[in-house]
Parts: C-alpha cells; structure tokens; sequence
C-alpha cells in the first residue's frame, strides 16, 4: 500500500499542534487542540484509503474503486466531534458565566490534602484526635461516674 | 434466538427518545425508563442462558458479517450485561427517589432520565459489540452522556470537575480512534472476528504499536495508573447516585475492553509483563491514595482505582484461572462500588457531608446505615466469607500457579493492597460511625431519607451478598467463559460458521 506523504505530515503537524494546545490551562485553547487532534485523527484513517474512483456501483470498475469505509468512519467521528466541541463550547460559556474566566482549575480537595500534608496534619492526625477525644470522655466518666 | 441480541442496545435508545418526548411528564418518565431498564435486565438474563450453548450472533442491518456490524453475545458479554442492567435499574429506582423527595431544584429530571437511558444504551453497546469501531461509538454514547450527567445542574464545582473529566475523556477517544485507523490500515478490517487471523499474521513489532496505542486508550478509560489522576478530582462532585453509576460501570467498560482486545486480539504478547507492572503499581498508589483521604467519596474514588488493579492482575497473568478470576471480580466490584456510593449518598443527606471529620456515632444514630455501609464495605476489604475474599483469593492462587517472580511481587502487593482497604474502611468506620456524635455547626442539617432511596441501597447489599452464595455457579461461569476467550475459536466461529474470509 502507498500512503501519501503530504497526508502523514498533515497528521503529525495536527497531533502536534494539538497536544500543545491540549496542555495550556485556558478552556477555548485546549478546544481549540481537541478539534485539531479529532482532524488529525481522520485525516490518518482518510489515508488508510487509495485513491481511486467513487465507489458507486456502475460508475466505476470494482477495482479502480476507493474504499469508501474509511469515508463512513470519518463521517462518523465528524459528527462526534462536533457534538463534542459544542458542549465543550457550552461548558466554557457556563465556566465564564459563573466564574468570569474559563481557565481550568486546580482539584480542591488536591490542594486541602497537600496543605495538610505539609503542616503535617495529615490522616493520622486526625485519627490521633480522635483517640484524645475518647481518652478524655473516659477520663471524665472516671471522675464523675 | 438471535433477534434477543440488540434488544439491550435498542430498548434504552427507545426508552430515551420516549421519555424526551415526555419531559413535561415526570411520572410517565419515571414509568418509562424503570420499565424498559426492567426489559432489558430480562433480556439480559435471557441471553446469558442462551448464550450458555455458544456465542449468539446478530447482523445489524441484515448484513453479514465482514460487510456489516455485528453484535455478538458470548458468556463474558452475556454476564457483564446482567450485572450492568441490575445496576443500573437499581441506581435508577435511587435516583428517582432522591428526585420525588427533592423535587426539580437538585436535579432536572427531565434531562436526567433521557440522558441515563443512553448511557445505559452506550454501556450495553460497548459489551454486545463485535466490532472495534462500534465499539468506539458505544465508548463515544456512553461518554457523551456521562458528560451531561457529570456537569448536571451546572454549578461551579461541577464545571470544574466536569472540564477535567471531559477532555480527559476525549483524548481517550482521540486516540482510540488513532488506534482504529491503524488497525484498519494494517489489516483492511475492524470486525473483531476477522481481526484475530489477520492480526496473527501481522509482524510482531506492528502488532506491539497497534496493541499499545489501544491499551492506552483503554488504560485511561479504565484508569490504569498513571493515567488515573483524573478519575478521583472529578467523580466526588456529581449528584450521588451519577457518582454511583460511573464508579461501578463506566471504568469496567475499560476493563472489558481491555479483557476483550488482550485475549481475542493480542494474546501471549509481551505486553503481559508491563499490565502487571502497571496492575502493582495502580493497586499501590490508589489505596497510599485512598488512605490519605479525609472524604468518603473520594475514599472510595481512590479505592476504585486501586482495586482496578485487581483487575489487571488477572488480565495481566493471561491464564485461565487469572482471567476467571478477573472477570469474578469484575462482577463483584461493580455491585460493590456501586452500592457503596449510593450508601456514600445516604450518608451525606443524613449527616449533611462526606467528610469524615465531621460525621460520627450514625452507627447509633441510624443503625440501619450502619449495617448497610458495613457489609458492603467489609466485603470491599476482602474479609471472608464474601465475594471480595472469593476473588482476592482465586487472583491469589492463579498469581501462585503463575510462579514467576513478577508474580509472586504482585501477589504480595495484592495482600497489601486488602491490609491497607481495611484500614481506610476501618478509619471511615472509626470516625464516621464508630465514635461518639460530634456536634458540627458547619454541615447542613440532615434531609428525610425516602424509603425508596433506601430499599434500593439494600437490593444492591443483599446483591452483593447474594454473590457470595452463589459464588460457586458464578464462578463455574465465569471459567468457561474465560476458557472460551483463551481459546478464541469458539468467539470466530460463531461470527464466521464457514470461516474467517
């Protein structure tokens, strides 16, 4: 099978392009980089297929024809896209909306967690307080029984 | 019989399209949905007894098999669409009671039952589906759905969490559809049948690219560590029974893929040895992870991706016994996480948070929460006599029968990994109902708990308890089944009765 090299370099420089997008911070940026990743994607499998005739019965010799299930899938995954790009459009809007910014964030909790880890007051700690707790309610059973 | 084959696919898209069509309707909705999910859990279980003499085989559309899709039934699809169906009609009868007691403010039901039946839809899709680019639009159904029901309401935190899991999810996706176009320009097929033969006779570096690129994309689906940060940052936040639905089904769905590709497609490669690499280190790292938390969900987020690890460990050791051990677990997991996360929701209405610093003494308070946190969450940690101890140990023995070193590693961290379950279930015991009240100001008071939200929490525990005893029929099951994937005959021959073209 030939591939054309023209459509491989197409692919490489849309999955690069893609990826560093992918890995900015800001929400329309990293759209931006799953369309270009998507199209990278089907222009690879748009060139598992030759070049050829259409693949209509009657209009071309069976063995001139292209493979037209590359097409379908494509045909596909266009639709997906951009059902996805539509509600990742929506979710950036409402992140604008709420927050002013569509910048994506940290984890919370991640950063509670971290916090606590530094100061050193992590799961153990607590548990200690909770044995503190219970020795003092014994402790206070004990004096007044 | 085969006319049973894409009624679980069929049903629920029907079901959404019905229920859109009615969403000024709640109650006929509620009818609705509960009815067809009803429909296809009967399916489903009609199919695992049919499929019990040989895989069933459907064209769609009319087309035979190289030209069109199929849809194939075997024992491990069969089994996983009964567990998926039961969860899902389970977590659905859940749903609707916290959504009869909360009215339209906390969720907006008319959304919710059209996008939960295609996400049942999309589930059942990935499992019947004999083909990898169906495949892939079953990932996309299920995907597109649980991006709707992760960002459900539209509030900050879940706009924060939904935007890590949906572009997570999309790389995914891009490049398993990067995996597909390779494929097929290697081989000039996707049906998974005539893959087999044709994927043998591919060298064996190219096969190792294409076997990559989909363990990738499945690794991240089923978070696999390291590609599982994403999962415990964006679960916690959705409404408790979505939580539910995606901890139990939507990282199996990974999983049986993986299952599915590494035995039909890719077996005896040298891929083996990095998924039990990669198996140790997701058991490790997610329950270090899980003993660090202060949350329950998150907790049991952790435990999740820990306990894929489990799953992989079967995967990984590509014997009988390792994958009969796998899929039994598989099994077990889905119920559990399942209903631990519907308990988790209980909790949170009755206590008003999930932080276990500020929870205690619910054992006292309501025993019954108690008793259903516990006996779920024990069997989560592997304590026998149940289901989690029935599959630690036959993962256990298949690990010893391996007798590699490597194995003999993962063995010992499986065992740490159940030490380590126990005491971040025990903590979360201790603390949340173990200890005496702790007067808060800073949760919200508690909401009533209606009968229907609680009834189906103990349809789930008793069906986790119900593996326990029929764990040896199951277990039976489960070994032909995956006698059946290593042979890989049975699964071609039923697509192709005259062989592969």
């Amino acid at each position: 099978m030939k591939v054309s090299l023209i459509m491989l370099v197409a692919v490489g420089v849309l999955f690069a392009a893609g990826v560093t997008l992918l890995l900015e911070r800001t929400l329309t940026r990293v759209l931006l980089g799953v369309i270009l990743l998507g199209n990278g994607a089907n222009v690879l499998i748009l060139s598992t297929a030759m070049p050829g005739d259409p693949p209509i019965v009657g209009a071309a010799a069976p063995g001139e024809m292209t493979d037209p299930l590359p097409q379908a899938m494509i045909l596909t995954a266009i639709v997906i896209t951009l059902g996805m790009t539509a509600f990742l459009l929506a979710l950036a809007y409402r992140s604008w909306r709420l927050v002013g910014h569509d910048e994506v964030q940290d984890d919370i909790e991640d950063r509670r967690i971290m916090a606590m880890a530094e100061r050193d007051e992590g799961s153990d700690a607590a548990d200690a307080d909770a044995d503190a707790d219970d020795a003092d309610r014994d402790v206070t059973r004990a004096v007044h029984p | 019989m085969t006319w049973l084959v894409p009624l679980p696919v069929v049903m629920p898209l029907l079901g959404a399209a019905v229920t859109l069509l009615m969403f000024r309707r709640p109650r006929i909705q509620r009818v609705v949905s509960v009815g067809v999910l009803t429909a296809t859990l009967a399916a489903a279980v009609a199919l695992l007894v049919l499929s019990r003499s040989g895989p069933l085989v459907a064209p769609v559309g009319g087309w035979p098999a190289p030209v069109g899709i199929v849809l194939v039934a075997d024992q491990l699809a069969a089994l996983m669409l009964v567990v998926s169906a039961a969860v899902t009609l389970c977590v659905l009868v859940y749903s609707i009671g916290q959504g009869v007691a909360d009215g339209e403010r906390a969720a907006p039901l008319a959304i919710y039952h059209p996008t939960y039946l295609i996400l049942t839809a999309g589930i059942t899709n990935a499992f019947l589906s004999g083909d990898l680019f169906n495949l892939y639009v079953g990932f996309e159904i299920l995907l597109a759905a649980s991006y709707v029901l992760i960002t459900l309401g539209g509030t900050e935190t879940r706009v924060r969490a939904g935007t890590t899991y949906v572009v997570v999810s999309l790389l995914s996706s891009v490049i398993f559809l990067a995996g597909i176009g390779l494929v097929y320009a290697a081989t000039g097929t996707l049906n998974l049948a005539q893959l087999v033969s044709r994927l043998d006779a591919l060298p064996d570096s190219v096969r190792l690219l294409l076997q990559g690129i989909l363990l990738l994309a499945f690794g991240i689906k089923a978070a696999v560590f390291p590609l599982s940060a994403w999962l415990p940052d964006s679960y916690p936040t959705a409404p408790a029974p979505v939580t539910a639905v995606f901890a139990g089904l939507l990282t199996k769905v990974g999983v049986y893929a993986i299952i599915r590709t590494e035995t039909l497609l890719f077996p005896g490669g040298r891929v083996a040895d990095v998924l039990t690499v990669a198996a140790l280190a997701t058991l490790v790292v997610g329950i270090l992870g899980a003993v660090a938390q202060s949350d329950i969900k998150r907790m049991l987020s952790f435990t999740l991706v820990s306990h894929i690890g489990y799953l992989l460990f079967g995967v990984g050791l590509a014997s009988r016994a390792g994958i009969a051990a796998a899929v039994f677990y598989t099994v077990h997991h889905i119920v559990i996480l399942t209903t631990l996360f519907l308990v988790a929701g209980l909790i949170e209405r009755r206590g008003g948070t999930t932080a276990v610093d500020q929870l205690g003494g619910l054992a006292r308070t309501t025993p019954l929460l108690g008793v259903l946190f516990f006996i779920p969450a024990f069997n989560l940690a592997g304590i026998p006599p149940f289901s989690g101890f029935l599959g630690k140990l036959g993962l256990v023995r298949a690990g010893i029968q391996d007798g590699r070193p490597l194995a003999y590693v993962l063995v010992a961290g499986a065992m740490l990994t159940s030490l380590l379950t126990l005491y971040a279930i025990g903590r979360v015991w201790n603390l949340a109902f173990w200890r005496s009240p702790v007067g808060t100001s800073a949760s919200a008071p508690p909401r009533s708990t209606p009968r229907m939200m609680v009834a189906a929490t103990a349809a789930l525990v008793a069906a986790g308890v119900a593996l326990t005893l029929i764990a040896g029929p199951l277990y039976e099951l489960t070994d032909t089944a995956a006698g059946d994937l290593l042979a890989r005959h049975p699964y071609v021959r039923a697509v192709f009765p005259g062989g592969a073209p």
